[in-house]
């Protein structure tokens, strides 16, 4: 009928159409209703099980605990690395609704400096938003009081108990345990672990920390409770206690440890000392360096401007890649190889300060010569001439071997990654590497440490222990007291009583090192000076100078000498020589038989040095604060100080290889100056108060 | 039983058959908002149940009101609400950003809300008195979208997107059931879907479109505005055929439902009474509204007849899209649930709706059905 509008519209038809329009609605409406129901139906019944889920996920909020991490222990259980319970704030910058007004906040109930409140800024600007911010560990009640208090109007910001990781020998044991922090965005995208975002949660980020990640992590508590959406607990439903973390024994010895990274002093070096019957190392010291304490709080900038612009390079563990030009403590390896070839000990060169080798010569340190010298004499002596001499007849094949036997060239299998393993030039190495012939004047250098080769410190106690002992043994660092003793390396043991004996001449005889000597009656101790150059002669003397361009000093000993139990290695960088070594050895290996006599010297050595390594550490931090303050540029991420495991530190090269004929180092006793490591101050800003 | 002579005629007149269910439902989302408020009938629970027994005596008044009183009222009636929406919106500018209330001392008033029952009986009016052989004509198309040009567009400024749908249905349906040319609805329906996204892309706002966009996907911005949706889905299907049981409901307490005691009360009442109280609401809905469209079947005239039907539209769309929007199948729009929200406006809107209801039955009662 709609389509007749011709008709005259009357009141029953539009009455009619009211009525068929409006059942219509109603029945839309009852299609609607019908639709609802259906609607609750499925949501209620069907997908009950599914929403129910959720709904109790809402409800139970599941906030993981962060294990304890298992401790760090030496080999007679004293820690090393151990946890301290305290008060901590972290916050979650996604859920900051304004930053700066909290952390303007934060600053006045902590009294954070403003170098630190400029630090979490910056880790803020980096963190992914949903990565935690230490603000401040190590509070005090009242201080955490004062935040837990003012909660409310500090959304993000979240206070609790939790566990800090402690050192307590601080940065003698920096580079060996290494340090924690919390997780990049780099360790959560490898493992997608809700631990890893847990405020609190510290992750393993240098040496042992980082390599025993698993061993030490432990399994997190949690905690269930009732939440609203805002966060707030309504009430505890139920407390998991976490698993700590195993702990770890090393083969380290605390004490020595501790004691050789203090003696260290002002210097730039390293210590190793091993036990030469087991290849467990008892200590491995690089200094100076960082304090894993405040690393593990995260690195603030005024400590990182600090640890960057030391020329003693804190941030690298030199006794893994530090490479060095090994000088005369190749020497009596390489008596051994002669011996080995069938050489009379007792076949004598005169010595007359210089040999000529084609159409150069090579001088002997001594420019007045030493007169005959046989083997031993070389040795005691570090007499040049005698190994330029004999080397040539016996060849560098046979001495490269047996320096590899000694370890050196080698990598050992302990748990850092990137450890550099320098170089033993032999005539295919340097083939391959330069596609040139080896010349003669290539061994010349070789047999007294120069040229190509390169070894670092833990080569070098390994070579010292297992010339001490004769056993083919790998430095371990893991206590195993249950482990295989280690093999003979098959050396004829009269080889090394000869080579022993010079040696004990060295230190306790008409040798090189006399001061070198044990202040224990009844104990001996043998060793071996070195003196690498670092520059020609023409840019220095190596003695003193420009600290960058002196000489580095090496000293390698074990001790007793006729029965061979402690071996030890010290590289001293740019200490001007041997001289600036083997006191510290000495001292070093004093400990090991009588502590209260070492302890005595170094206390007398840190009253010259303005205090001991805490108290130096904290002068030149504030030294540094009072200058640059919030100024500093920024640090780099928590992982920086073990960013260089890809870096530089694998060239097994020398910058500029010493291979033409290179005026070895004078290598005398130094009579009676002090060793020169007082004479280098360690460097301070200018305008700070001097140290 | 009582003799029905002894009951007086004015109570007996009562739709009893309405008035008791609603108290009903009323009285359970009293209950309803006592749970949200954490066990306590301050602030929500009290003042509901106190409005609607208020509103209910309004209602019997308003049901007393004569048919002309009625037509009277109309245009001026809707002049006047124009003119608070223009007020409303010059009282926003000037104070900066924009309100939808004024402030009358004892109560705030929600112009747009009245004007949901008012658009309806200014139309209701128009077509009554609009001559028989005019129906095809466009003097029944262009003054009525005029009348309803002019308060969507004011509340559309506001702006309330939700409301404005609400005048604009509530009209249309006017239109529609006032018997205008079919093809006027089903032109009209091909115009708005091309229209929706010229609409979409150019007349919404962002917050408005972000709404439209969540409610197509909610899983794409569960912590955004895709939450509200997420969130009332979850409350309603935990609570399973018969709920968590009164008062555990721990998604409106625990405050992940966003406005749990207005908008999406029906989630609330859901996750605590399961589907069970879901089917109680939408059953007392059905009574009141097939009653609604009862009496509007019996009215006696034109006008009475399109006053009924129009009332129940605007109740049937609270409903409806508010039902449909905590369930998911809608966006959300700020419309809240008939007796059951809290909230003073939209219960006085609805109570004028079932009073007018109950006037139009007294009429029919009244005067014997006529074609006029």
């Amino acid at each position: 009928m709609t389509r007749r509008p011709k008709l005259p519209m009357t009141a029953a038809r539009l009455t009619q159409t009211f009525e068929r329009r409006t059942f219509l609605l109603g029945a839309v409406q009852g299609g609607v209703g019908l639709l609802l129901a259906t609607r609750l139906g499925y949501l209620a019944v069907a997908e009950n099980a599914k929403y129910r889920a959720a709904s109790e996920s809402n409800r139970v909020n599941l906030s993981l605990i962060p294990p304890r991490r298992g401790a760090v222990l030496d080999r007679n259980g004293v820690a090393l690395a151990s946890n301290r319970a305290d008060f901590r704030v972290d916050l979650i910058p996604d859920r900051l609704v304004d930053a700066d007004a909290t952390l303007q906040t934060l600053k006045g109930l902590l009294d954070l400096p403003p170098d630190r409140v400029a630090d979490i800024k910056d880790k803020i600007d980096n963190s992914r938003g949903f990565q935690p911010v230490e603000v401040a560990s190590k509070l005090d009640w009242d201080k955490f009081a004062a935040i837990s208090v003012r909660l409310p109007e500090l959304p993000g910001v979240i206070p609790q108990r939790g566990n800090s990781r402690y050192y307590p020998s601080g940065a003698a044991v920096g580079h060996l345990v290494g340090y924690v922090g919390p997780a990049s965005a780099d360790d959560y995208v490898r493992e997608h672990n809700p631990l890893l975002i847990t405020p609190g949660f510290k992750i393993g980020k240098d040496g042992l920390e980082k390599a025993f990640e698993v061993r030490l992590r432990g399994v997190p508590g949690a905690r269930r409770v009732e939440a609203t959406a805002s966060g707030r607990v309504v009430r505890e439903l139920g407390t998991r206690e976490d698993v700590p973390g195993q702990p770890m024994q090393l083969t380290i010895h605390a004490g020595l440890q501790e004691y050789a990274a203090r003696r260290i002093g002002l210097e730039s070096g390293s210590v190793v000392v091993m036990d030469c019957l087991t290849g467990d190392v008892l200590a491995m010291v690089s200094m100076p360096c960082y304090d894993p304490n405040s690393f593990s709080d995260g690195i603030g900038r005024i400590e990182w401007k600090m640890l960057s612009e030391d020329d003693h390079v804190p941030l690298r563990n030199k006794v893994l890649r530090g490479l060095y030009p090994p000088g005369s403590t190749v020497k009596p390896m390489v008596a051994l190889s002669f011996l080995e070839a069938g050489l009379d000990p007792h076949a004598a060169v005169n010595c007359a300060g210089g040999l000529r080798v084609g159409n150069r010569v090579f001088h002997c340190w001594n420019h007045h010569g030493h007169g005959s010298t046989d083997m031993s004499k070389g040795i005691y002596q570090s007499c040049d001439v005698y190994f330029y001499h004999f080397a040539q007849q016996i060849g560098m094949d046979t001495i490269a071997k047996m320096m590899r036997r000694m370890g050196l060239g080698g990598e050992f299998p302990l748990p850092y990654p990137g450890q550099s393993y320098g170089t033993v030039p032999d005539p295919a190495w340097k083939m391959r590497k330069y596609h040139k012939e080896w010349a003669v004047y290539d061994t010349v250098n070789a047999t007294i440490g120069q040229g190509y080769m390169l070894v670092n410190p833990l080569q070098q106690a390994v070579y010292a222990s297992r010339l001490a002992s004769g056993l083919n043994h790998m430095p371990r660092l893991v206590l195993d007291r249950h482990a295989q003793p280690p093999p003979s390396m098959g050396i004829a043991q009269d080889h090394l009583d000869l080579v022993h004996a010079a040696m004990n001449e060295v230190v306790n005889g008409r040798g090189t090192a006399g001061k070198a000597r044990l202040p224990i009656p009844g104990v001996q101790m043998a060793g071996k000076t070195g003196t690498a150059q670092v520059v020609g002669l023409n840019l220095g003397n190596g003695k003193g100078g420009e600290w960058k361009r002196r000489d580095h000093g090496h000293f390698i000993c074990f001790a007793p000498f006729d029965k061979p139990r402690y071996a030890c290695a010290v590289v001293i960088e740019h200490g001007g020589g041997s001289g600036a070594a083997y006191p510290v050895a000495r001292d070093v290996m004093t400990y090991l038989f009588d502590q209260t006599k070492a302890m005595a010297v170094l206390e007398d050595y840190e009253r010259q040095w303005g205090g001991n390594l805490q108290q130096r550490m904290a002068a030149k931090y504030s030294a540094y604060a009072a200058k640059f303050g919030a100024t500093a540029p920024r640090a780099p991420g928590d992982d920086a100080a073990s960013d260089d495991d890809t870096g530089d530190t694998r060239d097994d090269e020398p910058a500029t290889p010493e291979t033409d004929a290179a005026p070895p180092a004078p290598e005398p006793d130094p009579g009676p100056t002090p060793s020169a490591a007082a004479a280098t101050p360690a460097p301070v800003p200018s305008g700070a108060p001097g140290q | 039983m009582m003799p029905r002579a002894y009951v007086p005629q004015a109570l007996a007149r009562q739709p009893w058959q309405v008035i008791i269910p609603l108290t009903m439902l009323t009285v359970f989302g009293g209950a309803v908002l006592y749970s949200a408020a954490g066990g306590r009938f301050q602030p929500w629970a009290a003042m509901h149940v106190i409005r609607f027994f208020g509103f209910l005596v309004m209602a019997m008044l308003l049901a007393r009101v004569p048919r002309d009183w009625f037509k009277r009222v109309a245009l001026p009636g809707y002049v006047i609400l124009c003119g608070l929406l223009v007020l409303v919106e010059l009282i926003g500018r000037i104070g900066g950003g924009s309100q939808r209330w004024l402030n009358l001392g004892f109560m705030t008033l929600q112009p747009s809300e009245l004007m949901k029952p008012g658009i309806v009986l200014v139309l209701a009016w128009f077509y009554a008195m609009l001559p028989l052989n005019e129906v095809r004509g466009w003097r029944a198309i262009v003054p009525p979208l005029v009348i309803l040009a002019i308060p969507a567009g004011l509340v559309m400024l506001q702006p309330d997107l939700g409301t404005a749908l609400a005048i604009s249905f509530g009209a249309l349906v006017m239109m529609f059931i006032a018997g205008l040319p079919l093809w006027l609805f089903i032109s009209g329906g091909i115009g708005a879907s091309i229209a929706a996204p010229i609409m979409f892309f150019f007349v919404m706002h962002d917050y408005q479109r972000k709404r439209v966009l969540v409610f197509l996907d909610p899983e794409s911005d569960p912590l955004g505005s895709g939450y509200h949706i997420t969130q009332s889905k979850i409350a309603i299907g935990s609570g399973g055929f018969l709920g968590k049981g009164f008062g555990n409901g721990s998604q409106s307490h625990l405050d992940y439902l966003p406005e749990a005691h207005t908008d999406f009360v029906f989630a609330t009442m859901a996750e605590e009474w399961g589907m069970l109280g879901g089917l109680f609401v939408l059953a007392v809905f059905t009574v009141v509204l097939s009653w609604g469209l009862n009496v509007a079947m019996r009215a006696p005239d034109r006008f009475s007849r399109l006053l009924a039907t129009g009332m129940v539209t605007t109740i049937f769309f609270y409903v409806c899209i508010n039902m449909m929007m905590v369930m998911g199948l809608a966006p959300v729009v700020g419309i809240p649930l008939p007796f059951l929200s809290h909230g003073g406006s939209s219960m006085m809107t609805n109570m004028i709706c079932v009073g007018t209801i109950m006037a139009v039955d007294r009429w029919s009662r009244a005067a014997p059905r006529g074609l006029g």
